[in-house]
């Protein structure tokens, strides 16, 4: 019969191996292979490109705003009369690394003063929670211009303040994924042992986090690269004549009519990689609820699986 | 950026303790809070447009700085006293609804702030109102619908549509509507001076389009999330057994349970607009709250900076104090102190 | 022995036929091939461990079935409808008016957005029958408020938060009564309800099953509150019907080697017996085997048994599924079931001693002054319903709660609050067994590092082969084989879960086991090897153990002594033998009268509706019938 199969395939299997178990089914199913395809080719052209652009990010080829085709290259010419296709090439790696700078650094500050309030409680959560409010009482990308404000366009001010941007957003939701693990049976046992908190922590508490920490990160991956493309965008991330998805969109859009690939490649190339981060994210978020769901309830008569 | 749809479980404290009036100890708790989490706003504010710089004025007027400008600013933003002082004389000052003077057209910050800030509240609200609108309807048609084609078509497209740049969203749609293919909206949207943004709505179609595409996916998942879960419990499944009509579940029984989540969400998206209309305003040169706090921040205006952030903060508490209140009182649950 | 059965002479209320219900696209079943009638006025239990089809067949009557499941064949019939089969139009002018249904947690199946009166009223709106004003309508539901003793204006303007779970319960009763339905269908109406709450309903049951001459199809695990109730008995494995018959006969002469093991693994409020678990778990759909699905578990089997399923000998009113039926004759004490070995001579040093002990939850004071002492070796039952402050006594003592003050002497030592305040040694040698096993083992370890992990803790001088070593031994200790080492918690049944939470616990050699309503979540045959578990390794380790649990039956199996606590206060103590069968204290005889017995099923008047409706429940003794 097909239903005894597939309990026993699943408990043939080795469970619950965290994330990498997690990565592994998402990819298993079609929406994480298209959000992952997306991804990966997103990144391959922004880590690739610069090595085989025909020309250099800031040099002059053609008239501004060229057509495509011919001389004046595959995407026509910029504003200035630079190569899109090159400048397209060269504008990926820097982003996206900053991206990922930042949101690493978000998640990992925002996830451990979420542990440590939601663990602690008493006046360090009032604290940090406190703290996590003010961060979040400005908009994400009104917090970022702010900080960036401060002292001019450094690239590292971009991060720090995207990073100090997510932290806050990152804190709250683990927050309330922490307390509920917290509450768990298996957790007190632990206490009740006298088992020093880092380790409490360690073993017990973060291992049933990594799910939602991994989900979040997603998301919070997608509004970095949204938040740096928009600095860069609006002036404040890196500064012309380099060549930035940001910053291309916003130089050439006086050009929208005469040629509208030096505003529309960079663009597509940003949405690909938005719809695959939050494509593949939401297959996680999937498979992760799923497991939380293959736990059957107490002697209710109702625990039929579903075909 | 606060959305957070891949978990529907959006906290509510509603930590009213025993007495009385448990909504009115709650508004009087959350309104306290958010009297200090506005006061460390300030501090944050004040700390990063002032304090860090270094020498304020210099940075502020640049190196060409005339000893005579350098003077009047330094006045202006009380440079030359310590920094408690100069943070008092602020912060006393906009209680007294006086927040200074723009440094760069010496305009009065509340005259010059408040005609954007109400451009901008006329785009959020009605972009507040048409997505919810659209996200109730059409998240509990997907619901009825669940896993038909129409379903999983929309479902694909709104998890793609939920994860796009608003300033790429605002050229595409600017591309499409406005200077490409069809050419029915302006694209830009300045206004003469004096003049409201209502008396010319043509100018606000596509920046609420804009607005509308990032925004309303959000609210059609979660109210679509938020209705299957109702429809999976077993209250419906027992209104199911009392022989009720399907209208009457899916619209006296499970939406009424669905409606909170969702209105959390709607929330939390007014929240994302408050941010969003930043990029969305620079885009379309829309006179708001946005495009100001962008060419200030160019301009080093750092009185107009203050200000606008430290509203849109206030706003935020108002805010989520109000979105508490609506949750509470349409779910009767919670209502009672636990 | 009620076994003679009355002529029929009015219609059934319904009529069940070869009902079969499962997975619609690999027809696997879940229910197979039921029949049963019901006639009016007649109560039918029907009984069975989880996953054995009970709730999928009791909303099968309402031609239901949950999302996944479809009714492959078969027919209900009400009067001359069929409802298999029936447009869903059609159906829903039966639902809720010819049949009407009593979930299991009225807390989650009644709408929490809606006021109590708009859900009565809008059940009685849908089938408006005769009544056309909205005064007929209001008028029918404060009558049915009444008939279920509800207050009939605060209830209709409640929510159902703001009611008590016995108040809900009623509620649905109420729901389910107010078209004045022919059948009821009640899936374990009164599970979770403390006994004074329950003893309440089921009366309540009883009386409305009098009143509307209405069939009661009732379904639950728990076999005294059926032999309470029912009148006739219907036993469900693996989706069949493996026996059916009159409640006296069923429930105290069964003929099914797995209705006898249901009664075998029943707790008795009256003797002490030693409880007999079923081994194994029944199987799951699509895993159903070619002979008799009992037959793995079976002390009875022969080869035979594997060949073809058994056909049901015998009628609709009395019949078995089974090839070695054991003989109608035989009655319970010859079914086997063990005597439980004497008491243990209560040692002379206690283990724990608790003095003036008194806890808060923040303003409000939960425990007043308890004392009492643990004997070394020896178990101490607490019990109490919900809300007597039984768990957060366990919590005290675990260190789990620490608003507490007064004295709790372990040995020579005085027990800290917080367990970091306590010694390495109290730590060790106090663990906790919790009730739910469902949240008490970390889902991303296996089992050999859920009991590795107290090693750990405190056992830092054993190498990693000797760790093994007691992990493998802790295993076996609670009857699990090395093949669970790698097995992870979602793998487990619950009974398997609270073997682990238990290993884990001796594995630390402990003097004192708290074990918190550690049964309370698991099914009859599984909380029968639970207990017997916990006396075997009573017996090899003298552990004391201090047995918290609500259910008074389980105490007789498993307790020495007994404390009983009702809102924080000690109202009664002593042996066990001296609490249940001469209780002092009002209190604790109310709760002993409120207890369901098996024995109600012989004391169950034949079906005959002129003696119903004269039938007045004899007047329970205070002590133990004596007539067994």
């Amino acid at each position: 019969m097909p239903l005894s199969d597939k309990r026993q395939s699943k408990t043939a299997k080795a469970p619950h191996r965290g994330i990498r178990r997690n990565l592994h089914d998402a990819l298993g199913t079609g929406r994480g292979q298209f959000g992952f395809a997306l991804v990966a080719l997103v990144v391959l052209v922004a880590v690739v490109g610069p090595f085989v652009a025909p020309h250099s990010a800031v040099e002059f080829t053609t008239a501004p705003y060229a057509s495509p085709g011919g001389r004046n290259g595959f995407l026509g010419g910029d504003t200035l009369g630079r190569d899109v296709f090159s400048r397209v090439l060269h504008g990926g790696w820097v982003l996206l690394l900053l991206a990922a700078t930042a949101t690493l650094a978000g998640v990992v500050v925002g996830a451990m003063l979420a542990v440590v309030a939601a663990y602690r409680g008493g006046w360090v959560e009032t604290l940090i929670m406190r703290g996590v409010d003010v961060g979040l009482a400005v908009p994400q990308m009104v917090l970022a211009l702010l900080l960036v404000s401060v002292s001019g366009a450094s690239l590292w001010l971009v991060v720090f303040a995207v990073a100090s941007s997510q932290g806050p957003q990152v804190a709250r939701v683990m927050y309330s994924s922490t307390q509920d693990i917290v509450e768990r049976d298996y957790v007190k046992v632990a206490r009740m042992w006298g088992t020093p908190s880092l380790k409490v922590v360690r073993r017990e508490v973060l291992p049933n986090l990594m799910s939602p920490l991994m989900v979040d990160a997603g998301i919070r991956l997608s509004f970095s690269i949204i938040i740096v493309a928009g600095l860069a965008f609006l002036g404040f991330g890196r500064q012309p004549p380099a060549a930035d998805w940001g910053v291309m969109i916003n130089e050439n859009r006086l050009g929208l009519l005469t040629n509208p690939w030096g505003v529309i490649a960079p663009a597509i190339l940003l949405i690909l990689l938005a719809i695959g981060a939050n494509t593949f994210t939401d297959a996680i978020a999937r498979t992760t609820l799923s497991e939380s769901q293959s736990e059957p309830e107490p002697t209710a008569d109702t625990a039929v699986p579903s075909e | 950026m606060t959305l957070t749809l891949l978990n529907p479980e959006f906290q509510v404290n509603a930590t009213a303790s025993s007495g009385s009036h448990p909504i009115l100890r709650m508004i009087a708790r959350r309104l306290g809070l958010g009297v200090i989490t506005v006061w460390v706003v300030t501090l944050v504010v004040y700390w990063a447009t002032m304090v860090l710089p270094g020498d304020a004025a210099t940075a502020i007027l640049g190196q060409s700085a005339t000893p005579e400008r350098l003077a009047a600013l330094t006045r202006a933003l009380h440079l030359d006293e310590s920094p408690v002082s100069a943070y008092w004389h602020w912060v006393t000052g906009i209680l007294s609804g006086d927040p200074g003077i723009s440094l760069v057209n010496g305009q009065e910050v509340v005259s010059l702030a408040f005609p954007r800030i109400l451009n901008s509240a006329v785009l959020v609200i009605v972009a507040t109102l048409l997505s919810t609108l659209i996200g109730i309807s059409l998240g509990v048609v997907l619901a009825r619908r669940r896993d038909t084609v129409f379903d999983h078509a929309t479902s694909g497209v709104t998890l793609a549509a939920s994860a796009l740049p608003e300033f790429i969203v605002a050229i595409f749609v600017i591309l499409l509507l406005s200077v490409k293919v069809f050419h029915w909206f302006p694209s830009v949207s300045t206004l003469n001076p004096g003049e409201h943004i209502w008396n010319e709505p043509s100018k606000m179609m596509l920046p609420v389009l804009t607005l509308l595409i990032v925004v309303t996916p959000y609210a059609i998942r979660m109210m679509r999330a938020a209705m299957i879960e109702a429809l999976n419990t077993e209250y419906v499944e027992l209104a199911e057994l009392k022989g009720l009509t399907s209208r009457r579940i899916l619209l006296r029984h499970a939406m009424p349970n669905a409606l909170a989540p969702t209105i959390a969400v709607i929330g939390l998206n007014i929240l994302y607009l408050a941010g969003g209309i930043v990029l969305v305003e620079t885009v379309f040169n829309y006179p708001g709250l946005g495009q100001e706090l962008v060419d200030s921040v160019n301009n080093r205006d750092v009185p107009v900076i203050q200000f606008l952030v430290l509203f849109l903060a206030v706003f935020y508490v108002v805010l989520n104090i109000l979105i508490d209140l609506v949750v509470l009182l349409i779910t009767p649950r919670r209502r009672v102190s636990r | 022995m009620t076994t003679n059965i009355p002529t029929r002479v009015e219609a059934a209320a319904i009529d069940v036929e070869g009902l079969t219900i499962g997975f619609p696209r690999s027809k696997t079943p879940v229910v197979f091939d039921v029949s049963l009638s019901v006639q009016p006025g007649e109560v039918l239990g029907i009984v069975g461990e989880s996953g054995c089809g009970k709730t999928t067949l009791g909303l099968g009557l309402l031609a239901y079935t949950r999302p996944g499941l479809e009714i492959l064949g078969g027919s209900v019939r009400i009067g001359d409808v069929d409802l298999v089969g029936l447009p869903v139009k059609r159906l829903r002018e039966f639902r809720g008016n010819a049949v009407s249904y009593v979930p299991q947690d009225p807390a989650s199946a009644l709408n929490p957005a809606l006021r109590i009166g708009v859900q009565l009223r809008e059940t009685l709106q849908a089938h408006p029958g005769g009544m056309t004003s909205g005064e007929d309508v209001s008028a029918r539901v404060n009558e049915v408020l009444e008939e279920v003793s509800l207050p009939v204006d605060r209830t209709l303007r409640s929510y159902p938060h703001q009611l008590s779970g016995g108040q809900q319960q009623r509620v649905a009763i109420a729901m389910a009564v107010v078209c004045r339905p022919r059948l009821i269908v009640m899936d374990e109406p009164t599970t979770g309800l403390d006994v004074s709450t329950q003893r309440q309903i089921l009366r309540t049951v009883r009386r409305l099953n009098d009143e509307y001459n209405c069939a009661v199809v009732y379904v639950s695990h728990d076999l005294p509150v059926v032999a309470e109730i029912a009148d006739r008995v219907l036993v469900m494995y693996a989706g069949r019907v493996v026996e059916q018959g009159p409640a006296g006969h069923v429930l105290i002469a069964p003929s099914h080697p797995y209705s006898v093991g249901l009664l075998k693994a029943a707790p008795s409020l009256d003797h002490a017996q030693r409880l007999v678990g079923i081994s194994g778990n029944p199987p799951r759909p699509g895993a159903w085997p070619a002979g008799c699905s009992f037959a793995d578990r079976c002390s009875r089997v022969t080869p035979e048994c594997r060949e073809s399923v058994p056909d049901l000998v015998g009628d609709r009113e009395v019949g078995v599924r089974c090839l070695h039926p054991i003989p109608p004759t035989t009655n319970a004490a010859s079914v086997g079931i063990p005597a439980a070995p004497p008491a243990a001579t209560p040692a002379v040093a206690p283990v724990l001693e608790v003095t003036g002990l008194r806890a808060n939850y923040g303003s409000s004071a939960v425990l007043h002054n308890l004392a009492f002492t643990i004997d070394a070796g020896s178990t101490l039952a607490i019990v109490g319903e919900s809300g007597s402050g039984k768990t957060t006594l366990a919590r005290c003592l675990s260190g789990l709660h620490t608003d507490w003050t007064g004295t709790v002497s372990y040995g020579q030592q005085s027990l800290a609050a917080a367990p970091s305040n306590r010694t390495v040694d109290q730590r060790r040698s106090i663990q906790y067994v919790f009730q739910n096993p469902y949240g008490a083992l970390n889902p991303r370890k296996s089992t050999a590092e859920i009991l590795e992990a107290p090693l750990l803790e405190f056992r830092k001088d054993l190498s990693r082969s000797q760790r093994r070593e007691l992990v493998a031994q802790a295993l076996s200790d609670v009857s699990l084989g090395t093949a669970f080492l790698d097995r992870y918690p979602f793998q487990l049944s619950g009974g398997e879960r609270q073997r682990v939470a238990i290993g884990r616990a001796l594995i630390l050699e402990p003097d004192l086991l708290i074990c918190d309503e550690v049964t309370a979540a698991l099914d009859l045959s599984v909380q029968a090897a639970i207990v017997e578990q916990l006396r075997k390794v009573q017996d090899q380790r003298g552990v004391s153990i201090l047995f918290i649990t609500h259910n008074l039956a389980v105490v007789r199996s498993i307790a020495d002594s007994c404390l009983v606590l009702s809102k924080g206060k000690i109202v009664e103590r002593g042996t066990v033998e001296k609490v249940l069968n001469d209780p002092q204290d009002p209190y604790t005889i109310g709760l002993l009268r409120d207890v369901p017995r098996l024995g109600d099923a012989l004391q169950r008047p034949s079906r005959d509706n002129a003696v119903r409706h004269s039938y007045v429940p004899p007047p329970r003794p205070e002590g133990p019938p004596q007539d067994r």
